[in-house]
């Protein structure tokens, strides 16, 4: 694999100038311009791959200045609106007393809402001008798993998705409070279901292999006695906020890590945050996520240090990662599966497809293997080389022909067939029969410009090879204008898979 | 030519038997892979003593007083052991000889962890040993399946490659004429370089081949007329027949089922589940003898451990260990085997302890009804089970 920055670079060096030293050379690299590549690069890893028009703004920033703008522009709420419905708790003294088929309607009731859930953090992740903080806020999800399919009411899974986000780039110690006695989680991993008589012990384990100190760092003995220490942990049934029934925890002394004392909850993770392993755990995440599946064990050491000495403030850990060397390496260009939703909302968007209404994507999300708030289990969605198989790289090469066949006159025909059977819809869709109405009227309602995105490229100083894939094409073409026909074939290259 | 076939003309077929018995017992690779392992995972963690009942027991129903299986939700099989009746559809094979159970399958040291348990038995490791490719694909680095396989597995059920993760010719899908007709989005291309990249091209070749014969429609594709039942699993195993009925030449097939964490109210939901597996198992039957091939088919169960002997505070069971398996197929010597691991002996966590190593499940597969050493590839000797 060649790589057409690392041309780029040498001949900079040339014309910089012979005699002068190699190492200042690569520090005048790193403080000036840091170019289209980099820029495509930065903002790629950072959040979803950006516009020509982003990549052609960021070009003209140093690295430090990009990722100090990008660190910068973070939110701890949403710039979209939810549907007001997605707020709607049904108490549970009132679900006790329905009935076997006014359950199963709440069921129903249930899954529509949580499609209408998914179709606005899809479109929130479009609209969002800090894409790192969507990134982030997926990262959490898949870091503090709990799942629609066990939660049940999707505004339980809105409301830690909120808390999830205005944690994103704050604090790993309060989020890790947070997302802890998040009712969801209460709910996913059985909190609120652990008495003194008899503790339940998922919890216990899970916060420990997954939250904060990864395997082989504990005793089956800690968990025990931790799960004694989470006792009482439980949910008001009225309102589904974080209550501790004090008669249902169990007072007496427990023994975790070799230290021996009445803990509560609270006491417990703090003894997890008092450990090293859970900075160095959280930073091998990160590391995965932005950097490499190559994890560098010096590189994540720093970063677990600085996570540590700023007392689990997340940014300074991120600009760290973000400015090391391995970030920038042109060995880990392209190094990165795309995961579905980098797929999915990076082509949107970089394509500057106009997308009114993103609930058709919910499904072709759940296809590809990332169907957002039900990830496959407790430890998440493994990532990587995981995201490829036989199955889901010909559900997301199917996904990419049809964008770039979007104008194709056919399709249209297609989709007015189906428009033409609809009726009236209503503001707040009950059953599947109105989710696919609307999934149709917002497809039709799509507008993927091709032609138009190609001809803005030249006068940027920009090509759709540069733009679209992190290294050169597997595909040789000769084509050498930007046109639609080469805009598919990159998009259905080997390479556009990865970032 | 294979390896036996020359050896065969070059010295006669009665010099074979002086060879060595490694070499003898190496059928060759085609032959060998007509015998098909099909695997179905429990996923989630059976609780295997609510799936086989120690009926007779005292100590289950003292461990259980609300999910225990009261006995007229028994089939008794014998004076020690009774099946959950949404197993019910299973008696015709274990009447006929064609269904085994393995009493107490698991591992020394054994992990309460999903992840770590169920990577424990997709890679055959140890407890504390940590492996990167499944078990099936070391055996298929080892002894690969003819070039002109389709491939060397087929998953369906799971996005997860499971034994078959790390290197093996995979192909996961959920309809065989759906990938057959998506499959011209890939490419068979060859670049040098390693990492992501190199998977993502590894894939797509792994698709062209496959796609030219899965889901393809000639003249001798058989349409299958068992009826298969309208659940999740039933449709796995229809994909999986009809797949097989354009592609015969694939060693082995891999099946999940998923919801077996049953940590609350569990009697329903695990009577569903023992239900969708059952009538999926006779489903599957009743198709590979119109294939004709349910005479070298074996089908195996497995899950990542079992569950709890004592029930938990919410009418469930948390993780546990070991759990019993099925066998099932023509060429399956049926009954028990093993015995039912004690209640009284639990260990520290209160669990059971293992009486079948799952790795003496595997030679089983290796050595019975492949013809392959499973030494080298297990890293230690397991005595096989008299299951084939």
């Amino acid at each position: 694999m060649l790589s057409r920055s690392f041309f780029g670079r040498a001949a900079a060096c040339l014309l910089v100038g012979l005699g002068v030293l190699a190492s200042s050379l690569v520090h005048a690299a790193v403080s000036g311009p840091m170019g289209p590549d980099d820029a495509r690069h930065l903002l790629t890893r950072s959040g979803f791959a950006p516009t020509p028009d982003q990549i052609a703004d960021y070009a003209k920033l140093s690295r430090s200045e990009a990722v100090d703008r990008i660190l910068a522009g973070t939110r701890t709420a949403p710039v979209t609106a939810w549907p007001d419905e997605l707020d709607d708790f049904v108490p549970y003294r009132i679900v006790r007393t329905m009935s076997e088929q006014q359950r199963r309607d709440a069921n129903r009731v249930n899954t529509v809402r949580g499609v209408e859930l998914r179709a606005w953090w899809l479109g929130e992740m479009l609209a969002t001008p800090s894409p790192l903080t969507e990134r982030m806020t997926l990262f959490w999800h898949n870091h503090f798993v709990s799942s629609q399919d066990k939660v049940r009411p999707a505004s339980l899974m809105l409301q830690q998705n909120l808390t999830l986000r205005e944690h994103a780039t704050g604090n790993f110690a309060k989020l890790l409070t947070a997302a802890s006695k998040d009712p969801a989680m209460l709910i996913y991993l059985d909190a609120r279901n652990s008495r003194k008589a008899q503790p339940n012990e998922n919890f216990a384990r899970e916060v420990m292999e997954l939250f904060t100190l990864g395997e082989g760092h504990y005793t089956e003995r800690d968990i025990k006695e931790a799960a004694r220490a989470f006792t009482g942990w439980d949910i008001d049934g009225e309102n589904a906020r974080f209550f501790f029934r004090a008669n249902q925890h169990d007072t007496g002394v427990k023994e975790i890590f070799g230290k021996r004392g009445n803990f509560n909850g609270d006491d417990v993770l703090k003894l997890l945050l008092e450990r090293r392993e859970t900075a160095e755990f959280v930073s091998t995440k990160l590391w995965r996520e932005f950097v490499s599946a190559q994890v560098n064990k010096a590189g994540v050491q720093q970063v677990a240090g600085v996570l540590r000495d700023a007392g689990y403030e997340i940014k300074p850990a991120l600009r760290t990662l973000f400015l090391s060397d391995a970030f920038w390496a042109q060995d880990n260009r392209g190094a990165l599966v795309k995961s579905p939703v980098d797929l999915v909302v990076g082509s949107l968007r970089s394509l500057e497809v106009d997308v009114p209404d993103p609930l058709p994507f919910v499904r072709t999300l759940r296809q590809m293997g990332q169907d957002l708030f039900a990830p496959p289990n407790v430890r998440g969605w493994p990532g990587g080389e995981w995201w490829i198989n036989s199955s889901s790289l010909l559900d997301r090469k199917q996904f990419l022909d049809r964008l770039a066949r979007a104008d194709d006159p056919k399709r249209m025909a297609a989709l007015r067939r189906v428009e033409s059977g609809m009726s009236a819809d209503s503001d707040v869709p009950m059953s599947r029969e109105d989710l696919r109405r609307r999934a149709a009227i917002a497809v039709r309602e799509m507008d993927v410009d091709l032609a138009g995105w190609s001809a803005e490229l030249k006068p940027l100083g920009l090509n759709a090879e540069r733009v679209l894939l992190p290294v050169t094409p597997v595909d040789t073409m000769v084509m050498a204008d930007d046109n639609n026909a080469r805009v598919r074939a990159l998009l259905l290259d080997p390479a556009y898979q990865l970032k | 030519m294979q390896r036996r076939d020359f050896l065969s003309a070059a010295l006669g077929a009665g010099a074979l038997s002086l060879l060595s018995p490694t070499l003898a017992v190496a059928a060759p690779a085609a032959g060998r892979y007509q015998r098909l392992l099909i695997l179905i995972e429990l996923k989630g963690g059976n609780d295997g003593l609510n799936t086989v009942i120690p009926h007779a027991d005292p100590a289950y129903y003292a461990l259980r007083p609300e999910i225990g299986i009261k006995p007229e939700g028994l089939i008794v099989l014998d004076e020690k052991s009774a099946l959950h009746k949404s197993l019910e559809p299973l008696m015709p094979l274990w009447g006929g000889g064609e269904m085994a159970i393995m009493q107490g399958v698991g591992y020394p040291q054994p992990n309460l962890s999903h992840f770590r348990s169920i990577e424990i038995w997709d890679t055959a490791s140890k407890s504390d040993e940590y492996l990167q490719q499944g078990w099936l694909t070391r055996v298929f680095k080892q002894y690969p399946a003819p070039q002109d396989f389709s491939a060397d597995a087929l998953v369906v059920g799971s996005a997860d490659l499971g034994p078959v993760a790390g290197g093996a010719r995979a192909i996961a899908l959920q309809d065989p004429a759906a990938f057959n007709r998506n499959a011209r989005l890939a490419q068979a291309m060859q670049t040098p370089g390693g990492g992501a990249l190199a998977h993502v091209l590894k894939v797509e070749r792994d698709i062209a081949q496959a796609a030219r014969s899965i889901g393809t429609k000639t003249p001798t594709t058989r349409t299958l007329k068992t009826v298969f039942p309208d659940s999740g699993f039933g449709r796995t195993c229809k994909a999986a027949c009809d797949t097989l009925a354009s592609a015969p030449n694939i060693a082995v097939m891999r099946l999940t089922l998923g919801g077996f964490d049953t940590h609350q109210n569990q009697l329903g939901t695990h009577a569903n589940l023992l239900k969708q597996f059952a009538d999926g198992v006779v489903a599957l039957q009743s198709a590979l003898t119109e294939l004709g091939r349910w005479d070298d088919a074996l089908i195996l169960s497995y899950s990542e451990f079992g569950r709890r002997p004592k029930q938990n505070q919410s009418a469930g069971t948390d993780h546990g260990t070991v759990a019993p398996h099925f066998a099932f197929g023509g060429g399956v010597q049926g009954g028990m085997y093993g015995h039912t691991p004690s209640l009284a002996e639990l260990d520290d966590s209160g669990n059971l302890k293992h009486v079948i190593d799952f790795h003496s499940v595997y030679a089983t597969v290796m050595e019975r009804w492949w013809e392959l050493p499973s030494e080298p590839l297990l890293g230690a000797r397991f005595p096989s089970l008299g299951i084939v």
